[in-house]
């Protein structure tokens, strides 16, 4: 077997799992409406009143965000361990680290990414300002990724256990606090009148961070939970 | 004369050594205990601001020095376990879990207490606070993943990955946590602790000390239980003493 380049490696896993997406749309737009409707019964659980609402937003569609996140990790993995794919994965003589950051990509494409473009209308629900609207989605362009990677660390580590769900949720949400926290600190930066770039900065380390190290932690999770 | 160390890394050896240190432990703990509760409730003066409330810092503080500084000692033992393919310390990694777990607890449940009479409030969101409750889910993360796998080598490890990244993680929480505090309604409160009293220092170190030991004991003895637990097939457990009779 030919050994393919990392790019094309990345760009081959992307483009299989994007394809296997798309023919259960399904599941895509389930994560999704989770999201609509978590974020819609804020508004009905604490009252109307627009002025406190606007102030909530930026948290309640991180916290929203989050939770989608979550909804979707068990998937990540499952599908390829119970058909026996990821065992040849494994088995394959290419980078695992690098196979994992494609099925990480692909997450985030399909989990993250339609997060990021709903927001706009939510963000309009909530009464946000445009440049408010703006930065949020930018927090949430560079938030959402870290989420998918560090989430599929413990989605990895749970890989088959019995109520592997909820357990992932356990592991993971501690872990994504920093994201969060930067991603609605930026916000209320925004609104009162304060620069964000030290909090896009540092989401945007985070990201580095993440994109370096998660893949291959990942793979050894991974490794761990196959022995 | 010279120790061999690494005698001491295998369980057949370890809990015989386990077994003889726990009494000394035990027995010095307490009695360091007996004197820092002295010094804090009889020695130590009055605080000029909170009157008796402060006294419970000489058992909030230890316990939450020890919860944070036995993550780490826990996420080094699983880091051991999982570089040396050691059994021993990954059982002492999930040995001290539960301990730590405990003390994160006691910490939020005396600051809670103390933060009643003081701020007004069972619960501030103040940064040290949140972060560690936020070490609290991360023990309870580690246990609940140890708990739910079966096979006990791949509960080892994958724990001990779990603990590992989260101890990377530790540091950017701690210090997202304090930003996020200072965003939003800067510094409630900060200790000035060089104007401490001699007693009330004496008694927090002797605490202290108190605490890590009885953590010490704790340990050593769950890790002969799984220990116990573990091997329980093999034949030198079955030729102990305290498992024949």
């Amino acid at each position: 077997m030919k050994k393919l380049s990392l790019l094309s490696l990345l760009i081959l896993v992307v483009r299989r799992d994007l394809v296997l997406a798309m023919r259960r749309r399904a599941d895509v737009l389930t994560t999704l409406i989770f999201f609509v409707m978590v974020v819609s019964l804020f508004p009905l659980g604490v009252g109307p009143e627009i002025d406190m609402l606007r102030k909530m937003a930026p948290g309640v569609l991180w916290v929203a965000a989050l939770l989608a996140s979550m909804l979707s990790l068990g998937r990540l993995f499952s599908a390829d361990y119970l058909d026996g794919t990821l065992e040849q994965m494994l088995l394959a003589p290419q980078s695992l680290s690098v196979l994992v950051l494609g099925k990480m990509a692909s997450h985030w494409m399909v989990s993250g990414l339609p997060l990021v473009l709903l927001t706009p209308v939510l963000g309009l629900q909530f009464d946000m300002s445009v440049p408010a609207i703006g930065v949020l989605m930018l927090t949430l362009l560079l938030g959402t990724p870290v989420l998918s990677m560090v989430g599929a660390i413990g989605a990895a580590l749970t890989l088959g256990l019995r109520g592997g769900g909820v357990l992932l949720s356990l592991l993971v949400l501690p872990l994504c606090i920093p994201v969060l926290i930067f991603g609605t600190g930026a916000v209320q930066a925004v609104t009162s009148g304060l620069n964000v770039s030290a909090h896009l900065s540092l989401m945007g380390a985070l990201l580095v961070l993440a994109l370096v190290f998660t893949p291959w932690v990942t793979a050894q999770a991974l490794r761990i939970s196959m022995e | 004369m010279a120790i061999n160390w690494f005698k001491y890394s295998a369980p057949t050896t370890f809990y015989p050594l386990a077994g003889k240190l726990i009494p000394w432990f035990a027995v010095s703990s307490a009695i360091l205990f007996a004197i820092g509760l002295y010094i804090g409730f009889v020695v130590a003066p009055a605080d000029a601001t909170q009157g008796e409330f402060y006294r419970i810092i000489f058992i909030h503080v230890p316990s939450s020095i020890i919860s944070m500084l036995l993550y780490m000692v826990m996420a080094g033992y699983a880091a051991l376990g999982l570089i040396f393919n050691t059994r021993l310390s990954s059982m002492m990694a999930s040995a001290i879990a539960p301990t730590g777990a405990l003390f994160a607890f006691i910490s939020l449940w005396t600051g809670a207490l103390w933060g009643k009479p003081m701020w007004g409030a069972w619960w501030v969101w103040d940064a040290r606070l949140t972060s560690e409750l936020i070490l609290l889910f991360l023990y309870l993360g580690f246990i609940s993943l140890h708990a739910s796998i079966d096979d006990p080598r791949r509960a080892d490890r994958a724990s001990a990955l779990l603990a590992i990244v989260g101890s990377v993680n530790v540091p950017i929480i701690y210090f997202s946590v304090k930003w996020w505090n200072t965003l939003h309604q800067g510094s409630t409160i900060k200790y000035s602790g060089t104007s401490m009293h001699v007693a009330m220092q004496q008694a927090m170190f002797t605490m202290l000390a108190a605490c890590w030991l009885y953590a010490i004991v704790i340990a050593l003895t769950r890790v002969r239980s799984i220990i116990l637990d573990r091997e329980k097939n093999t034949k030198w457990i079955n030729e102990l003493d305290e498992v024949r009779s």
